[in-house]
């Protein structure tokens, strides 16, 4: 059965060569020289900021989108109007869009010139909280559709005929079925709000120190020469990242191994 | 008492319920016999109020309840497949009608164990519906429905998911709840026989059309029209008329009303048999004769006999 | 057991419920501010059509869908390959592989890109430095597109039934017709699926690419670092110009997968 290894020994190749080979090698050449150089590069002043400034997006982002996301997967699902169907496209939108298209928009919509500009929203968090929303507004809705879907209405419907009002068949019936989706959907939303890089770049003229996220600052660092800065940084990212990976693991709905 | 008036109902190009007016008498039981496609979930559904209907009204002891929604129409549901919460236990299921209404817990209890009792769930309160049999899912789920006094009990082909022998348990069980608690129940199925063994009343429903409502007696021995006849039980068609098998006489000899006919084939069906025959105009013809019979006229394959109908009916119109 | 005279009363709040158009209504004006009003505005303000026509623009443009097409099929193969290993094969460790491929889903772009220039970039430790050439625009793009074929095949090919393949077996069918006849044409469309969210991903990349390519125009640029280019020139209509090109090929690709589910759906019974 030479095949079989020879397949197993080309794909775990292929991943070792691209994936976790460039990623294992960053993380040794931070901790190259131990743990103190890479601490003191990443809570520079500059550095927590950014810091500060990512987690600020991604705390308004993840709840923003994830009721939004309920609401949304509800009434595509539950309440099928004319409109659903081009809702349940606009929704995926983002999935499949630059990053840097989402950031022109906002900035053509809200900068100087703009139907709605002049209020300070880009050059500024707020624009950067919009750019984070954007890129970050499919994944509570994409996971709970289908769960919603699977579940069908026939014990909503039961509810109803005992006497629950909406809000309680929500609470009681419907809600129990569709939470480890929506958990599923919280952590593909907070991984990927922040991970945002294009559409946050565009819209935030990169002030260092004042609109700057950590990825940007990851970039900054890069183009100053300050490799260790910037690696320190990229850890505490991936870092964050593995953390959600984990979570991910665990609350994944259907495995595809044996 | 549960009155419809005029339903109708479409579903795109299908006209499911198509003016259909029916009353079901309080403290009745009565079931909406018919085929696939013939409306009767739909008319349940409608009475329930989880469908709409296009045209016409439901009343329910004479209030009009047409644009209610479900949860105040006091109507308790059974679906056919359970609609059990999953990820409650038997208990919560059954008291989840009392809790939302804010019963106090001394009073769940005692209504939510008297029904476990009535049902004969009372050692499985603990259990999660995934953990039932489709049978203990169903009686489950009566007792759900049944927790919050609803004035009317619908059932939605409630035996239908479940196999045979359960089924008849089930039936009988359900009539003897019935007698005992006495609400107006309607319930859907597409089975004649468990439509005449359980119901006071039969509607039989036939493409979006009542055809005939009657007590199941009457059903089976005034039916209506060609097809009551033919859907409460089996029939022989020669011509124009419409002959019951247990209603076809076989002699060994002619008289001069009978006719020549050949035993094709005997089919031993515990104390019946029925007797397939084909007449000489090359008609066949199923007879329904009694063990004792077919001994005492010794009838095996390719024999020769005379048949007569001893009653036929004709319909006119 | 007496029946009651009368059923209990509703439970309180049980009137014509308000909540269909709560969910429609909010979601709707959430999804019209959030997505649409941008790229209406977007749209309105894509003059400079000209732009689109410049060398340079047409250059990022044939480099951007060249090379993402060239990963599309790169990873239609890996990807098949790899959802196999994870679906078919047996090994130590294949849950942590299993988890690996959704890395690229979780990670942030800037630092994938980082962590190849780190690897194969100017101060390569294997000898290996693709900055500034298209090999590392490849090697990124590769990158951040690796779990989509990967995810979508995966599924199907677990729930494949064996016993066509068995079927096949007694019919005589060795390993490789088996393949081709049997399992092809089961995952073609979730292989297509894959690919197409593969390749409107590649075609929108620039947080792992925008380090490692050095961004040279006509030789290293894709059209996400063009726009940006074009709004560091003040060009702000020539960027929305390009940036509408983009988006019409990413709605389209998303047509093209809705497309593609209903053509599947289709032989379903």
């Amino acid at each position: 059965m030479i095949g079989k290894y020879a397949l197993r020994f080309a794909a775990l190749g292929y991943l070792a060569v691209l994936l976790v080979a460039p990623v294992g090698f960053v993380f040794w050449k931070t901790f190259e020289h131990g743990v103190g150089p890479a601490w003191d590069a990443v809570t520079t002043a500059d550095a927590l900021h950014a810091l500060k400034v990512t987690l600020i997006l991604t705390a308004i982002a993840v709840p923003a989108n994830t009721i939004f996301g309920v609401l949304c997967a509800l009434a595509i699902v539950r309440h099928r109007y004319p409109g659903a169907g081009i809702v349940n496209a606009v929704v995926d939108l983002p999935l499949a869009l630059s990053p840097v298209v989402a950031g022109v928009a906002l900035l053509l919509l809200y900068g100087r010139g703009g139907w709605l500009g002049g209020h300070g929203i880009v050059f500024a968090l707020p624009g950067m909280a919009l750019a984070t929303i954007f890129v970050s507004l499919p994944f509570v809705v994409r996971e709970v559709v289908p769960v919603l879907r699977e579940i069908g209405t026939e014990q909503e419907q039961a509810a109803a005929t005992l006497g629950a009002s909406a809000l309680q068949t929500f609470r009681r019936v419907t809600w129990p079925a569709i939470r480890w989706a929506v958990a599923y959907g919280v952590v593909l939303t907070t991984a990927r709000a922040l991970g945002e890089f294009g559409a946050v770049s565009v819209v935030s003229g990169r002030l260092a120190g004042q609109t700057e996220s950590l990825t940007l600052y990851i970039q900054d660092r890069y183009v100053s020469f300050d490799t260790t800065g910037a690696y320190a940084a990229a850890v505490l990212l991936a870092l964050l990242a593995v953390a959600t990976l984990l979570l991910m693991t665990q609350l994944k709905p259907k495995e595809g191994t044996q | 008492m549960i009155q419809a008036r005029g339903i109708v109902k479409r579903f795109g190009n299908f006209t499911a319920l198509d003016g259909v007016s029916v009353d079901v008498p309080t403290g009745s039981l009565t079931a909406l016999l018919g085929p696939s496609g013939s409306g009767k979930s739909t008319l349940l559904r409608v009475i329930a109020g989880l469908e709409h209907p296009d045209k016409g009204e439901v009343l329910l002891d004479g209030e009009d309840v047409t644009r209610r929604p479900p949860q105040s129409r006091g109507v308790g549901f059974v679906f056919q497949h359970y609609a059990a919460f999953k990820h409650m236990t038997v208990w919560d299921n059954v008291a989840f009608g009392l809790t939302i209404r804010r019963r106090p817990r001394g009073e769940i209890k005692e209504r939510v164990s008297e029904l476990l009792d009535l049902v004969q769930l009372t050692g499985l309160s603990k259990r999660y519906p995934a953990q039932l049999s489709g049978g203990q899912r169903q009686r489950m789920g009566l007792a759900r429905a049944l927790a919050v006094d609803p004035k009317v009990l619908l059932l939605d082909e409630p035996f239908g998911a479940l196999d045979a022998r359960v089924r008849k348990e089930l039936r009988l069980w359900l009539r003897r709840l019935h007698d005992e608690t006495h609400t107006t129940t309607v319930i859907v199925t597409h089975d004649q026989e468990e439509a005449m063994e359980v119901a006071d009343r039969v509607v039989v429903m036939h493409a979006g059309h009542i055809e005939q409502t009657a007590p199941p007696r009457e059903l089976y021995d005034h039916p209506a029209n060609e097809f009551v006849m033919s859907f409460v039980g089996p029939v022989n068609r020669l011509g124009d008329a419409f002959i019951r098998p247990h209603d076809v006489e076989l002699l060994l000899e002619p008289n001069g009303s009978t006719q020549e006919a050949m035993v094709q084939r005997l089919v031993h069906l515990g104390f019946e048999v029925r007797v397939e025959l084909v007449r000489d105009d090359g008609e066949t013809l199923s007879a329904q004769l009694t063990r004792e019979q077919v001994e005492s006229l010794e009838l095996r394959d390719g024999q020769i006999v005379y048949v007569r109908p001893t009653r036929q009916t004709v319909f006119t119109d | 057991m007496a029946a009651d005279a009368g059923a209990l009363p509703a439970a309180p709040g049980a009137r014509r419920s308000v909540a269909p158009g709560l969910s429609i209504g909010l979601s709707t004006l959430y999804l019209s501010l959030i997505v649409l009003l941008p790229l209406a505005a977007l749209s309105w303000q894509a003059h400079g059509w000209g732009a689109i026509s410049t060398p340079q623009a047409t250059a990022a443009l044939k480099l951007t869908l060249g090379l993402s097409l060239v990963v599309a099929l790169v990873n239609a193969v890996a990807g098949v390959a790899i959802a196999w290993t994870l679906v078919r094969d047996r090994f130590v460790g294949q849950g942590l592989v299993n988890a690996l491929v959704d890395l690229p889903f979780a990670l942030p772009t800037i630092v994938a890109g980082l962590t190849l220039l780190a690897l194969y970039g100017p101060r390569s430790p294997v000898g290996i430095d693709a900055a500034f050439t298209r090999w590392g625009l490849l090697l990124a793009l590769l990158f951040v597109t690796l779990p989509f074929v990967v995810r979508t095949v995966q599924p199907v090919l677990f729930e494949l039934d064996r016993e066509m393949e068995e079927a096949a077996a007694s019919l005589g069918a060795g390993r490789f017709t088996t393949f081709k006849h049997i399992i092809l044409p089961s995952i073609l469309p979730a292989i297509l699926s894959g690919v197409a969210l593969a390749f409107a991903r590649a075609v929108g990349e620039f947080g792992a690419v925008v380090l490692i390519s050095g961004n040279l125009p006509f030789k290293t640029e894709v059209v996400s670092v063009y726009i940006l280019g074009r709004l560091e020139s003040n060009d702000s209509g020539g960027a929305a110009a390009a940036s509408v090109v983009i988006l019409l090929i990413s709605f389209g690709v998303l047509l093209a997968i809705g497309g593609l589910r209903r053509w599947v759906t289709k032989h379903d019974r």
